[in-house]
């Protein structure tokens, strides 16, 4: 009797050691992370390679304020707006597409910014700045940052012609050498404008969806990030491709390949990206400097020059660019914004819509 | 401390219990923790409208479910990855169990040490970098293209990169070592004497393998089988950088709802149903497994 309670008793105290022991590794590992989020450190949310990471820049910002610039990377929006939603509190600041930034201040991931602060305010572009896609009720949830454009690129050793229609990308002189991104909404975007629609609300879906699957002799393959887009225009795979244009002003600039970016006359799309202080941010006050810093013509025309960037919202820092620079060449040719579509905020709806319209476009161009 | 509570209740039972309790509770906490508690609340999501993450609120539905019998590209692409994992797991059997008879019978002392770090090798590297080494191998005017065309002038390009082959290479490269493995220790446990016996009874070399190699390693090849064709038809990172357009599968479907389109609860429910398609197959070899492995017994 005695000896069993003793021997219940026993294995009782053991499993409370494991469960004890259990308790601490676990109190130990969020003691640990802990620490690490509440050091005074700036943590930035963007793209890889993406103007905010640029060693130069980090190290001059934290020598003027103290603020030490840490980054963590997404590789598309969604991914970007999964890391606010599952780690609040962790984001300073977050490098947002302007049409999220309405989405995610409805959704609360990202705080109103205080333009008072912003010592460049009166140099951004009016209609990027006072754009309703950043500024909701009349606060502002996103610091337009730098606008650009997404149309096509190509190898101007393989093609001497450049091409003006946006028709090219089905031309069966390219075909199998056609790169494309795999992004649902770019995607149809691309078809909407080849079939003379508006991208941002197309009439006839299955005409875009014809279209798209019209890809499949030409595609070689999809590309995701800009490394990517280099790596296979060098290596044969692209002669010509869906890109950005300042990744394309990049590819020439930085890595001297030999890419030409086209708008074509059916039109192309535009966007602008802004910053955005996340909700919660636990290091505001350098978030705020740190926006403006990233407005400033300082950071913006070394950016440009030594790099190759997007086009700067900040008229003043475009104002101070080179004579011969892409920005200003291209970007800044006449009759440019007539041809741009805006990308506009999409519902839930219509993104699902349109993810399943390319997925099931994906799904027919592998057989 | 421990020594003195447990020769006070003196019961070796006690002591037997407690050590089994210490040694496998670590691993069944940290099992239950990292495995279950996900995989229940991924399930959980599976049945949701959106993921109840952040200010989103969510509603009961069986909308993702049914989503994939209405839309005919879900079993389409369902098609395409069992498929890949067919050709993947066939192929690894045909060219890692002759390895493995071989390294188990016919390999001694240390050439068999050598050839083993020779299988395990493609594991001390990163899964990432194998594939990306295989996009400069296959690729035209890759490596490969290269020695052929030094070799015979005026042959055809090489241009499998970007193709379902192309996939089809490096998930074998990457899976092969776990059907050597299998194969080898299910063979190697073979009594050497049974073939002897064999032989002197006359029979000849493929009835040896067809009546006592083959049924014998059946338990190493089927664990290879699974080991291999459960993942690869999950498989979405070699479809993607080796398969171009032509390597969209029913695991880069689940990737994009993770990653693109953050629709967990679609994404969610396709993994259960490939777990449910992996079971179904299982279940549905069942009778043949247990009927080729009681023989044995």
């Amino acid at each position: 009797m005695n000896g069993n309670s003793d021997r219940r008793g026993s294995s009782r105290r053991n499993f409370a050691r494991y469960l004890i022991a259990g308790t601490l590794a676990l109190a130990v590992g969020g003691l640990a992370t802990g620490r690490a989020a509440a050091a005074k450190d700036l943590h930035v949310l963007n793209w890889q390679g993406y103007g905010t990471d640029e060693a130069w820049a980090t190290k001059l910002f934290e020598e003027r304020t103290g603020c030490k610039v840490v980054h963590d990377y997404f590789n598309s929006e969604e991914e970007m707006l999964t890391k606010l939603r599952t780690n609040p509190g962790t984001y300073d600041v977050v490098l947002i597409n302007s049409s999220y930034t309405q989405g995610a201040a409805k959704e609360g991931l990202i705080q109103a910014i205080d333009t008072s602060k912003i010592t460049n305010w009166k140099d951004l572009a009016p209609k990027l700045r006072d754009s309703p896609y950043l500024n909701t009720n009349g606060k502002t949830y996103g610091l337009s940052w730098v606008w650009g454009v997404t149309s096509m690129a190509y190898n101007t050793d393989d093609i001497k012609t450049k091409p003006d229609s946006i028709q090219a990308l089905w031309d069966p002189a390219y075909a199998g050498k056609v790169g494309w991104r795999d992004d649902p909404v770019e995607s149809v975007a691309f078809g909407a404008i080849a079939t003379g629609q508006d991208p941002n609300n197309p009439a006839d879906l299955d005409k875009v969806k014809q279209k798209l699957l019209a890809l499949k002799p030409q595609l070689k393959t999809f590309w995701s990030s800009e490394d990517e887009w280099n790596k296979h225009l060098q290596g044969g795979d692209f002669e010509i491709a869906t890109y950005w244009s300042g990744s394309a002003a990049r590819s020439k600039k930085a890595f001297h390949l030999p890419v030409e970016f086209v708008v074509p006359k059916e039109g192309a799309i535009g966007w602008f990206d802004g910053l955005s202080i996340a909700a919660n941010a636990p290091n505001l006050d350098c978030a705020t400097k740190f926006l403006d810093f990233m407005v400033s013509p300082e950071f913006y025309v070394k950016w440009d020059t030594t790099v190759g960037a997007p086009a700067s919202a900040n008229d003043a820092a475009n104002a101070q660019l080179p004579a011969d620079a892409f920005n200003r060449v291209v970007m800044g040719q006449p009759g440019m914004q007539e041809r741009l579509f805006y990308m506009a905020p999409l519902t839930d709806e219509q993104r699902k819509q349109f993810t399943e319209l390319w997925e099931t476009v994906k799904t027919d161009l592998g057989k | 401390m421990a020594a003195t509570t447990l020769s006070g209740s003196g019961s070796a039972a006690s002591r037997r219990r407690g050590a089994v309790i210490g040694l496998t509770a670590p691993a069944y906490i940290w099992l239950a923790l990292t495995v279950l508690l996900p995989l229940s609340a991924m399930l959980y999501f599976s049945f949701l409208t959106v993921a109840p993450i952040g200010a989103r609120v969510a509603e009961w539905t069986l909308g993702n479910y049914l989503d994939y019998f209405r839309k005919g590209f879900y079993l389409t692409l369902t098609g395409r990855s069992l498929m890949l994992g067919l050709w993947v797991t066939g192929l690894c059997l045909l060219l890692g169990f002759p390895a493995a008879l071989a390294l188990a019978k016919y390999v001694r002392g240390r050439w068999r040490e050598a050839l083993f770090l020779l299988v395990v090798l493609p594991f001390w590297s990163n899964a990432l970098v194998r594939t990306f080494s295989w996009t400069m191998v296959l690729r035209t005017d890759g490596m490969v293209d290269d020695i052929l065309q030094a070799v015979f002038p005026g042959l055809p390009h090489l241009d499998i990169m970007f193709t379902f082959t192309a996939v089809v290479i490096g998930l074998v490269h990457s899976f092969l070592p776990y059907m050597i493995l299998t194969c080898y220790i299910s063979l190697q446990a073979i009594d050497d004497s049974l073939l002897e016996a064999a032989r002197s009874l006359g029979a000849a070399g493929p009835t040896v393998f067809r009546r006592i190699l083959l049924p014998l390693s059946l338990p190493g090849i089927l664990a290879g089988t699974i080991l291999i064709f459960v993942p690869v038809i999950g498989s979405f990172m070699e479809p993607r950088i080796l398969g171009g357009r032509g390597g969209f599968m029913l695991g880069n479907v689940i990737e994009d709802q993770f990653t693109v389109v953050f629709n967990w609860p679609m994404g969610a429910a396709l993994s259960f149903i490939l777990l449910a398609i992996v079971l179904l197959i299982l279940a549905a070899c069942y009778p043949l497994l247990r009927r080729n492995l009681q023989g044995l017994a």
